[in-house]
């Protein structure tokens, strides 16, 4: 599996996410409150909404349509209308970048 | 003989997902991130609050209700009581089915449940109407919170005012979801998952009107069923009044909230009661923002909305004689005009499903 350079980790402030698209697929990229970061699959696994404008609260992501949550870090499905889990993805930081490894 | 077909199983409801609108993105104004984000943040201590004031209202009147009864006198108190329980409900229901009225999930949930009681929709359904009610904002045959189907039924819309409608409908629902679960029409928007906790709190409820009944019965007296139930229909009249608002005369099948929802400035007793949702079009656009931030919310966007209705008696003046006009032709909607620093309508957003915003129809 490749590792792929997304971002710089100053691009992601605390406790937020960006999107990020890559290889025609749109991921999302979190930084949490303890400084870790995340990748998750980028839309909502409820009706396809884009999670980039949702809200971070701790290690839940909201989503913008239906303020369903994921812990974003497992990708468990924390709140209706959603119900199936989110795919996630592994991260690396490596100096000031941010890698995460697609499938 | 209407020409919209509002069942989900219907041509309407066919149509709209084979033309995509159901999958379409809708318009949002730009906001910037660190704004939104500002906007979004929860907090319990204003719903904390709220929640203490009208409980403790609900309380306090019911108490003197009960103490003056059967006196004429206590009629105030149960017509104040009434609307506290049967108007808001409703916004409570609303605000904590989003989950954003507190910050705390429980506290989301305890008053989403209490709510849902007192309103007389089964918690375990509503939720998932009001999502797709998100999704497919008057999308007819998609949308299950329509209040206006069009050619609007004037009497039923006066009788609701007194929960008649909503009542009659909602006995015989209830009863069915406590026998056998939910219906064919409710498992189109309710996830097979969820099917048993339909049927689960149907009975809660059941059980509880029962007890209420046995309880007038017992005592002679309606007394019981003035504290629960009937308040549902004597204290209706303002969430149908500001619901009306919502979406009365407006657009349906576009995908653009300014052309289907109204933002109506309200005096501040009728925003307690309604939780500052006459901030409707706001709401539509921005779900995530909570009812205390909405106020803020509209100052940031309101430049890129039609301007606000100026009180609900103006608001009703605009929307009535639009209702009566769709008796006759079901195709007139209102179209606001919107102000010269907002993005224009894009007629081209809906005009790829056949007989949207045709704009004759339009004024």
């Amino acid at each position: 599996m490749p590792w792929i350079d997304a971002c710089a980790t100053d691009d992601i402030d605390e406790e937020d996410l960006i999107r990020w698209d890559h290889a025609g697929k749109t991921f999302a990229i979190y930084h949490s409150p303890e400084g870790d970061f995340f990748a998750t699959a980028g839309l909502c696994t409820h009706e396809n909404v884009h999670l980039c404008d949702g809200l971070v609260m701790g290690n839940l992501i909201e989503c913008p349509k239906h303020n369903g949550q994921f812990d974003y870090r497992t990708g468990e499905a924390m709140r209706a209308p959603v119900c199936i889990n989110l795919r996630t993805f592994p991260v690396k930081v490596e100096g000031d970048r941010v890698f995460v490894e697609v499938a | 003989m209407s020409k919209r077909d509002y069942s989900p199983f219907g041509p309407d409801a066919k149509r709209a997902v084979e033309s995509g609108l159901t999958a379409a993105e809708w318009y949002h104004t730009e906001v910037p991130r660190k704004v939104m984000k500002d906007l979004m943040a929860r907090s319990d201590q204003p719903a904390i609050r709220d929640t203490i004031i009208l409980y403790g209202s609900m309380i306090v009147l019911v108490a003197i209700g009960i103490a003056l009864w059967p006196s004429w006198w206590s009629a105030p108190f149960w017509l104040a009581y009434g609307v506290l329980y049967g108007s808001a409900s409703d916004s409570r229901w609303h605000e904590c089915s989003h989950g954003t009225a507190f910050k705390t999930p429980w506290m989301n949930n305890w008053v989403y449940q209490i709510a849902s009681f007192m309103i007389m929709r089964n918690s375990a359904t509503w939720r998932w109407s009001h999502a797709r009610h998100h999704s497919e904002t008057y999308l007819v045959g998609r949308d299950p919170e329509i209040a206006v189907m069009r050619p609007p039924e004037l009497a039923k819309l006066i009788l609701n005012f007194f929960g008649i409608i909503d009542v009659i409908k909602f006995v015989p629902l209830i009863l069915r979801n406590a026998i056998s679960g939910p219906t064919p029409e409710e498992k189109t928007f309710v996830p097979e998952s969820e099917w048993p906790k339909v049927q689960k709190v149907a009975i809660i409820y059941v059980a509880i009107y029962a007890a209420t009944i046995l309880s007038a019965m017992a005592w002679h007296s309606i007394l019981p069923l003035m504290i629960i139930g009937l308040p549902r229909m004597y204290g209706a009249w303002h969430h149908i009044m500001t619901g009306l608002l919502q979406h009365g005369g407006l657009a349906d099948n576009v995908i653009d909230h300014r052309l289907n929802s109204r933002t109506v400035y309200m005096n501040p007793v009728s925003r307690f009661i309604y939780w500052n949702m006459n901030y409707h079009v706001e709401h539509h656009m921005f779900p995530m923002v909570p009812y205390h931030a909405l106020p803020r919310l509209h100052a940031t966007i309101k430049d890129d909305l039609p301007p606000p209705n100026r009180s609900i008696a103006e608001a009703f003046r605009e929307m009535w004689p639009a209702i009566k006009r769709q008796v006759l032709s079901e195709e007139y909607f209102l179209k606001r005009d919107l102000p010269p620093t907002a993005k224009p309508y894009r007629e081209d957003f809906h005009q790829y499903v056949p007989g949207m915003m045709r704009p004759a129809a339009a004024e």
